[in-house]
């Protein structure tokens, strides 16, 4: 990864969200940051390609347009952990996928248009892996804002 | 929401383009123009449909390289007032409720907490530990290893 320097930071920290919906809105923005449109412009496609960014855009809450959101998991034995990755990052619907230290050791989001399509996507999953897949549909959101400032 | 509304979404769910006028561009390849596209994603965000319009870092590339899901089972008629008050705590980014799948997985309260290290993660879960007090049965903290994707939603 490479370093950031002040200005990636505040691009980072203050980008987050707000982005204007102005004629132009990336001179805009950089107004707004103390920089020049073409060194925003410049800094958004490096930090795209080298993964500091994974996206640069309007978020969608797939929830207010009918649709829905489920996290899920497996319990992926190690030695079949490529080809399941493969075979579940394959579908769109895989929003974000996780591996994490425990039995259940792949944690992901299915995000699809109608609610229908959780139960198609989690189905196509199980006959494509041979695993069972445990779903934890959210019955209480208590909090969501996921935004971390740089720390680097 | 309309059709149009839907083809504006699988234009811009991939990001924006980085260019001076990203609406134009949009627009041109909606066949609609700039003002209208900048007017159909002022009412998603109002509505919304769009949460917020920005950046989305990756988060070990930005320093918080410990990522850790704590999952908690709390008892059912105090789990909603409790993951309130889990939720409000300045570190969590994300508090729910979900249902249990026993006898696998006895959790019914996920919080996500980050650091940068896994320390400070353990730190702030046992912060959330002393809220739950007596109340909490059981829990875990389950650290993130890797990235397998993160594309956002594809319509």
């Amino acid at each position: 990864m490479p370093e950031l320097d002040a200005v990636d930071r505040r691009i980072i920290d203050d980008l987050q969200g707000g982005f204007p919906l102005s004629a132009t809105p990336y001179a805009d923005a950089a107004a707004r940051l103390g920089i020049g449109e073409a060194d925003l412009l410049a800094r958004l496609r490096c930090l795209l390609e080298t993964g500091v960014l994974t996206r640069f855009g309007p978020m969608y809450q797939i929830e207010r347009m009918g649709g829905a959101f489920v996290l899920a998991a497996l319990a992926v034995p190690e030695e079949r952990w490529d080809e399941v990755v493969a075979a579940v990052n394959a579908l769109p619907q895989v929003a974000h996928n996780y591996r994490r230290e425990h039995r259940l050791n792949m944690w992901f989001v299915l995000a699809t248009e109608t609610p229908e399509g959780i139960a198609e996507a989690i189905a196509r999953i199980e006959t494509d892996t041979g695993l069972h897949v445990f779903a934890f549909p959210k019955e209480r959101e208590y909090f969501v804002e996921m935004k971390l400032e740089a720390r680097v | 929401m309309d059709e149009l509304d839907r083809a504006l979404i699988i234009a811009t769910q991939g990001g924006l383009p980085l260019v001076s006028d990203p609406w134009a561009e949009i627009g041109g390849s909606l066949g609609i123009s700039a003002a209208e596209v900048r007017r159909r994603l002022e009412a998603l965000l109002e509505a919304g449909v769009i949460r917020r319009i920005g950046v989305v870092p990756n988060h070990y590339a930005i320093g918080w390289t410990a990522n850790g899901m704590t999952v908690w089972d709390v008892e059912d008629g105090a789990v909603d007032a409790l993951g309130a008050e889990v939720g409000a705590l300045p570190f969590v980014t994300h508090c729910y409720r979900r249902p249990r799948a026993l006898p696998d997985w006895p959790y019914n309260l996920f919080a996500m907490v980050h650091g940068s290290s896994r320390g400070e993660v353990a730190a702030k879960a046992a912060r959330i530990a002393v809220l739950l007090g007596s109340h909490c049965r059981d829990s875990d903290l389950l650290f993130s290893t890797r990235i397998l994707k993160k594309t956002g939603l594809r319509i």
